[in-house]
């Protein structure tokens, strides 16, 4: 596990805090040079994560990208969050939890038929929450964004450690409540996040819980 | 069999493959990346998911037994045989700047069809023949090269894991736009262009039976394989 850099920026003087309850998708525009964090508030949360140029949809934080440009699967505090036109979208510049999971993607209705069992199909999950949000965010809508544009997410909180042997698993959770992550915007960007509502994995230790968003400027 | 297509290295393909075809993809030379997305070409939305593969079967890599999943939980395609053993899931492709920063320019002017090519444009051109794009491209499978992860997850590409002749038996369990691309994976290590040429090599395989291997390689396959076969009822 990596050495945990907390941050010295304090909540009283962010731009922007708040909360987004268990289960809700949240979406807003970061400028370039402002400060982004995602806080855990009660622990065990998975935060299920996109990241869109705002100059266009088009470019996207790209899973493959951010893994084969700096040869490793974790995100922790020195990751860059790299688009699919290779360039850095955001820096990570604080981590109180250690890892962050890039291979486990979203939770959808279709995958948790798979996954569990054919009638889990009306559990709510991720997609639903990303589809929802694409619908009905002003600042998706005007983009024209669909489903189309639904990637590899990043999932903050969540432990899936991938062994030597190539063995994925979906560990119990490293975070804790009040650890967070922090991220510095490379570029203007849109971020469409769900907040888990997984009740079938020890992903959110079977008890999905709000997290905070907080932004500070540059 | 029913048809042969050869792909140079570093070139990209695409095609339709219906239902119950398989092909058995060959690395003629040794050291190939053959970069692959699939698509439903009823509905092109539907399309290979990597996360939803890697987590309905407890895996990061591909190899006999494993199938590749669409983002709507059905099966898209499975490997039913691999004297390989790993194909990566989880690198990507390249880009020009990729290519060239590694391998130095090579210009359709100055060496024609030996020009260097890169996946993300290969993939592209190809997607681009059925209206897809940009925001079609997604995670792809590698077939043929292997990467692995030590403890903290920091990646190793391992050179010469794909011997001449090596094959992987891919069965299509839904009709699939497949689109290719055989330039070198992004972390290869070896400094001089040469990407591998594959051959594809059509048969009919039929459709998985119940004592399917994939479909019996554990429940979410069998209940993938359920939700395959309701989409053709």
């Amino acid at each position: 596990m990596s050495q945990l850099i907390e941050s010295k920026l304090d909540p009283k003087k962010a731009v922007l805090s708040e909360v987004c309850n268990a289960g809700d998708p949240w979406m807003a525009e970061i400028r370039k040079g402002q400060i982004f964090r995602i806080l855990d508030l009660e622990g065990n949360q998975a935060v299920d994560t996109l990241f869109y140029s705002a100059a266009g949809p088009d470019e996207r934080y790209s899973a493959v990208d951010t893994i084969a440009r700096q040869g490793k699967l974790y995100l922790t505090t020195g990751s860059v969050l790299y688009s699919s036109e290779g360039k850095p979208m955001l820096t990570i510049v604080a981590d109180t939890c250690g890892r962050h999971d890039t291979l486990g993607g979203a939770c959808a209705a279709e995958s948790n038929t798979v996954r569990y069992s054919l009638d889990k199909r009306p559990m709510h999950s991720c997609r639903d929450s990303f589809m929802h949000a694409l619908n009905t965010c002003e600042c998706a809508t005007h983009r024209h964004m669909s489903k189309r544009d639904i990637s590899a997410n990043i999932n903050f909180f969540m432990n899936v450690p991938v062994t030597a042997n190539g063995g994925l698993s979906f560990a119990d959770g490293i975070s804790g409540a009040g650890k967070y992550v922090e991220m510095r915007a490379e570029m203007d960007v849109l971020v469409l996040i769900s907040n888990c509502p997984q009740l079938n994995n020890p992903c959110n230790a079977y008890n999905p819980t709000p997290v905070q968003l907080l932004v500070w400027n540059a | 069999m029913l048809w042969e297509e050869n792909i140079p290295g570093g070139t990209h393909w695409s095609g339709l493959i219906r239902r119950g075809t398989a092909l058995r993809i060959t690395d003629m030379e040794g050291g190939a990346n053959l970069s692959a997305l699939f698509y439903n070409p009823e509905d092109k939305l539907e399309r290979y998911n990597m996360p939803d593969t890697l987590k309905a079967q407890h895996t990061a890599f591909l190899t006999t037994g494993n199938v590749c999943y669409s983002d709507m939980g059905r099966v898209m395609c499975s490997i039913i045989n691999d004297t390989v053993g790993w194909h990566d899931t989880i690198c990507g492709i390249t880009d020009a700047q990729m290519i060239e920063a590694k391998y130095g320019q090579a210009t359709f002017q100055t060496h024609r069809n030996a020009m260097h090519r890169n996946g993300k444009d290969g993939l592209l051109v190809e997607l681009a023949k059925y209206g897809l794009g940009k925001r079609d491209l997604v995670a792809n499978v590698n077939f043929f090269s292997k990467v692995i992860p030590d403890e903290a997850g920091n990646l190793s590409f391992v050179q010469g894991h794909s011997k001449a002749g090596s094959y992987v038996d891919v069965r299509f369990d839904m009709n699939v736009l497949l689109v290719l691309s055989a330039a070198p994976h992004p972390l290869e290590t070896k400094t001089i262009y040469q990407p591998a040429a594959v051959k594809l090599s059509a048969w009919h395989a039929g459709l998985a039976d119940a004592g399917d291997l994939c479909r019996n390689a554990c429940e979410q396959n069998g209940r993938g394989f359920v939700n395959t076969g309701r989409y053709y009822l």
